[in-house]
């Protein structure tokens, strides 16, 4: 049955680049595509729980007037608590609570309990957990193989309660490590009951990769068998390396510190701390680190939620950005990281941002995308910023880029004017590049090393399930994947000739 | 004589509204420039085409807004509303929650048949308003998924259901660096579809817009606003009324009368390779010429160069060729204004730099996947290709 929305016509307010829905009444039966977050593991939950803080805090300071709006209701439910059980939804008026669509998945109770003991108790109910106590040790096999099939049903419901609540989902964003146990092993089984459960609902995952100095002995067993899952299940991966995030973080400590140019490090930055680490900064050096993915994702989906003159959905960006099924690998770059907010700096040009974005100082993985090929771009603006300043940064970078000789002008766009809070503009950057070969081959070394000695294989072997074809499945995966790449590398350097074209009789 | 309207997708309704904004503020221009009853018959002609009359006498434009996600159509509906002097009507938009994601195939395959009958019939409610119905005038973006997909499926739909009408499709062509990147194989699957049931496709690039308002008008952080503005002055100028065969108070009735569809004659087609010693070669050879004068002196108006036989085809005189539409009434206070609405060469080029991006992307597959998974084969796109080759040979050849 289709379903068609009619819109009243007749609206109050103040309209600008700036106002939402404030004044207007929401007609009935009007619900938005949607978006739900998973976490899946320490590392997931700890990102996860850095981004509900953020989003907050970003629709707090857009939405003065406390009406649930659009661009809420993407993130979060509005509830009455005064109802028990299911039948509190409110799609209309004043905010009464706000609940996320989120789901939160940990094999162990530490980090999902400190999240619900912390200041946004509120804003998640436990039918929205998943949790055990014994945790994955480190093995992707018990993660996806023992927990995998022993939660498998109580995930589905939970799932299906959510997406309950949407008329139409949008978007599944996971959140996991790839080295460790929970977050990777059941992370990827995630990836597969959502691919059959809800075929049409986009799969963006957030990976974390390990370091090479990561103390998980196992790590590349974990991350490599998730690889496999990744090439296979996912739409759209945006790979992070947790060395870019502590480089990112040092520097903006290292400016803060220096004293230089009279720097002072602004209390409303969003973009580095939350506000309780604001007071122990030392003390969690992660939360700075998680705070960066955090605004990933806010960023990645702020065209979605918000208006601006041209408007980029999530589906838009799997579509353009990913020319072959298996090439879903974006790198990311963020821009500002330690401008404006958390320094009193002069301000920098616009221009300077798009620079930036190109700069490998700003990106979430370790990558040289300026000496590989690009095969697709991605640029996401948010704030005061006109089609004319794109294209004349699109024009000044492009020199410095090599991009595919059928993609020359390979850039997606858009344009959001609802800038981030404590900044006047800022810039996401999407690539999807051959420079992420190199991470995919170290990893695939490593995991190598250990695999010739058989090391810590044991582990593995004596879960159900698991047997030594699921490791030459998953490294050839990988290897068929790396094998795309450097074909595609190979074309770098020929010159770009037209094809003969289709000859027609007039 | 009524326009229909029907506004796809964010670029369409964006413009849509300028262009009904403009629209409006002419018509209500004190500065006619024109004695009082040539201005009330003037408004009365721009009302009956654009708008229709609503019970507390607020002017609702005669469109229907159409987009596949609600935010822009949201904004537009409230811009309309907030300007008190006109708006849309209550009743005439049709909104889903998740857009076309830049999918041709998405808008064509899916959003189409899914979503024909409610489109349909707000359309049909919008035709039953007008007295009498000169045509459509479809808005719509080349580049993204729904304007271009769900457009050219919209645009089929109606050429099914109201033959006798006249459909003119406004299409935006998109800058050449990207604002999408698959932009050119979306492009030419609309103007493939497009060519086989639209009477008239008017034409913007992106890029000359741009340029206008750079190098004209000096703006220095060009918005798409401004873009949309100037868009829908240029519009404003060619579908405002004109002096009709009888004069002055009397303002034709056929607003899309041209005669666009102009073929060359089948047999007797000049030998290819000709080439007139005379011929200016830096003008691009048009096939008809519209030219719209407004304001002060339109009569005394030399109109001498455009009736040049050397800008025109051998097989059709400047006398059938070049039509001039006049009336005093200036248009939005410019004392004199001209529009010039070109059927010619002028679109070789940017369509063969499309069609060979398109090519040269389809040749390694590229993004094809994103196609068939919505029933959009190999063959539907060479089949695509197959038209605009011979529609890029046509124009050459002229």
């Amino acid at each position: 049955m289709t379903q068609s929305v009619v819109v009243q016509g007749e609206l109050q307010g103040r309209v600008g680049t700036l106002s939402l829905a404030a004044d207007r009444p929401v007609p009935n039966g009007y619900s938005f595509s949607l978006l739900s977050l998973i976490a899946v593991g320490q590392c997931g939950n700890q990102i996860g729980c850095c981004f509900w803080d953020l989003a907050l805090r970003e629709h707090a300071a857009v939405n003065q007037k406390g009406i649930y709006d659009e661009a809420i209701s993407s993130f979060f439910r509005n509830v009455d608590t005064r109802v028990v059980g299911d039948g509190g939804s409110i799609s209309k008026g004043k905010i009464c609570s706000l609940k996320a669509r989120a789901v939160l998945i940990d094999m162990e109770e530490g980090v999902v309990n400190e999240i619900l003991q912390g200041p946004l108790r509120d804003v998640f109910d436990n039918k929205q957990l998943i949790t055990d106590i014994s945790g994955s040790g480190n093995n992707w096999a018990v993660g996806h193989k023992v927990f995998g099939s022993l939660y498998q049903e109580q995930i589905l419901e939970k799932l299906r309660k959510s997406a309950e609540h949407c008329d139409c989902l949008q978007c599944f964003f996971i959140i996991h490590s790839m080295g460790g146990g929970t977050g990777s092993g059941l992370g990827t089984f995630l990836l597969k009951v959502l691919e059959d459960e809800f075929p049409e609902v986009y799969r963006f995952v957030t990976s974390v990769y390990p370091s090479g100095e990561d103390d998980v002995i196992t790590s590349p067993y974990n991350s490599i068998l998730a690889m496999k899952e990744l090439n296979e299940h996912a739409d759209c991966v945006l790979p992070i390396d947790n060395q870019s995030l502590f480089d990112i973080i040092s520097k903006i400590d290292l400016m803060v510190n220096s004293g230089k140019l009279g720097t002072t490090v602004k209390p409303k930055s969003l973009v580095t701390s939350s506000a309780e680490a604001l007071k122990k900064q030392h003390q969690k050096p992660f939360d700075g680190m998680n705070n960066i993915v955090a605004n990933l994702l806010l960023n990645l989906t702020s065209s979605a939620r918000f208006e601006g003159s041209l408007n980029m959905d999530l589906n838009e960006i799997s579509m353009n950005l990913v020319p072959f099924p298996q090439l879903h690998y974006l790198v990311s770059s963020l821009t500002p990281l330690y401008t404006l907010a958390d320094v009193n700096i002069p301000t920098r040009r616009l221009d300077q941002m798009f620079s930036d974005a190109f700069s490998k100082d700003h990106q979430l993985i370790r990558a040289d995308p300026k000496h590989s090929l690009y095969l697709a771009c991605a640029l996401m603006v948010r704030g005061n910023v006109q089609v004319s300043d794109l294209r004349r940064n699109i024009e000044r970078l492009k020199p410095s880029l090599q991009f595919i000789s059928w993609n020359q002008e390979g850039w997606k766009t858009s344009l959001c004017s609802v800038p981030p809070v404590g900044h006047s503009h800022s810039l996401l950057a999407l690539a999807n590049n051959t420079c992420v070969k190199p991470t995919f081959m170290e990893l695939r070394e490593r995991f190598m090393r250990l695999y010739k000695k058989k090391a810590h294989l044991h582990h593995y072997l004596q879960i159900e399930g698991m047997e030594e074809s699921c490791f030459a499945e998953a490294v050839s995966s990988v290897s068929g994947l790396i094998e795309e790449y450097k074909q595609l590398d190979a074309t770098l350097g020929t010159p770009v000739e037209d094809l003969p074209r289709l000859s027609v009789a007039v | 004589m009524s326009i229909v309207t029907v506004q796809l997708g964010q670029c369409g309704n964006q413009i849509g509204f300028e262009v009904f904004d403009a629209l409006y503020n002419d018509s209500h221009c004190p500065q006619g420039l024109c004695s009082k009853r040539e201005n009330e018959v003037y408004q009365e002609s721009c009302k009956e085409r654009f708008f229709s009359e609503e019970e507390n006498g607020v002017p609702v434009a005669r469109a229907v807004l159409v987009d596949m996600e609600p935010k822009v159509i949201n904004q537009t509906l409230s811009k309309a509303a907030q300007s008190g002097q006109w708006k849309y009507g209550q009743h005439s938009c049709f909104c889903q929650k998740q857009g076309s994601g830049n999918n041709w195939a998405y808008g064509y395959s899916v959003h189409g048949p899914r979503h024909e009958e409610p489109i349909m019939n707000l359309i049909q409610k919008e035709v039953e308003k007008c007295d009498c119905l000169s045509g459509f005038f479809i808005i719509m973006s080349m580049a993204g998924g729904t304007g271009s997909g769900l457009g050219a499926f919209i645009t089929q739909n109606l050429q099914d259901q109201y033959s006798n009408a006249l459909k003119m499709n406004q299409i935006i062509w998109p800058y050449g660096t990207g604002e999408v990147i698959v932009q050119n194989y979306n492009s030419i699957l609309t103007l493939s579809h497009l060519y086989r049931s639209s009477d008239a496709l008017l034409v913007h690039e992106n890029d000359a817009v741009h340029k206008i308002c750079a190098k004209l008008m000096n703006i220095k952080q060009i918005s798409f606003r401004d873009i949309n503005q100037v868009l829908a002055h240029q519009l404003g100028s060619v579908f405002q009324p004109t002096y009709s065969m009888e004069g002055s108070y009397h303002y034709r009735r056929n607003p899309l009368g041209i005669n666009w569809q102009v073929r060359p004659p089948l047999s007797g087609l000049p030998p290819l390779g000709k080439v007139s010693l005379n011929r200016e070669l830096h003008f691009n050879t048009s096939i008809a010429n519209l030219v719209i004068l407004r304001g002060k002196d339109v009569h005394s108006a030399d109109l001498g160069g455009f009736k040049d036989p050397e800008l025109y085809t051998s097989w059709l005189a400047p006398v059938n060729a070049f039509s001039a539409w006049k009336t005093q009434r200036a248009f939005r206070k410019y004392e004199k204004s001209a529009a010039l609405v070109s059927n010619s060469q002028f679109l070789l080029k940017p369509l063969d730099t499309i069609v060979g991006k398109a090519w040269n992307m389809f040749a390694s597959k590229a993004y094809i996947h994103q196609y068939t998974k919505f029933g959009i084969e190999e063959e539907d796109f060479l089949d695509s290709f197959t038209l605009l080759e011979q529609v890029v040979a046509s124009y050459c050849n002229v």
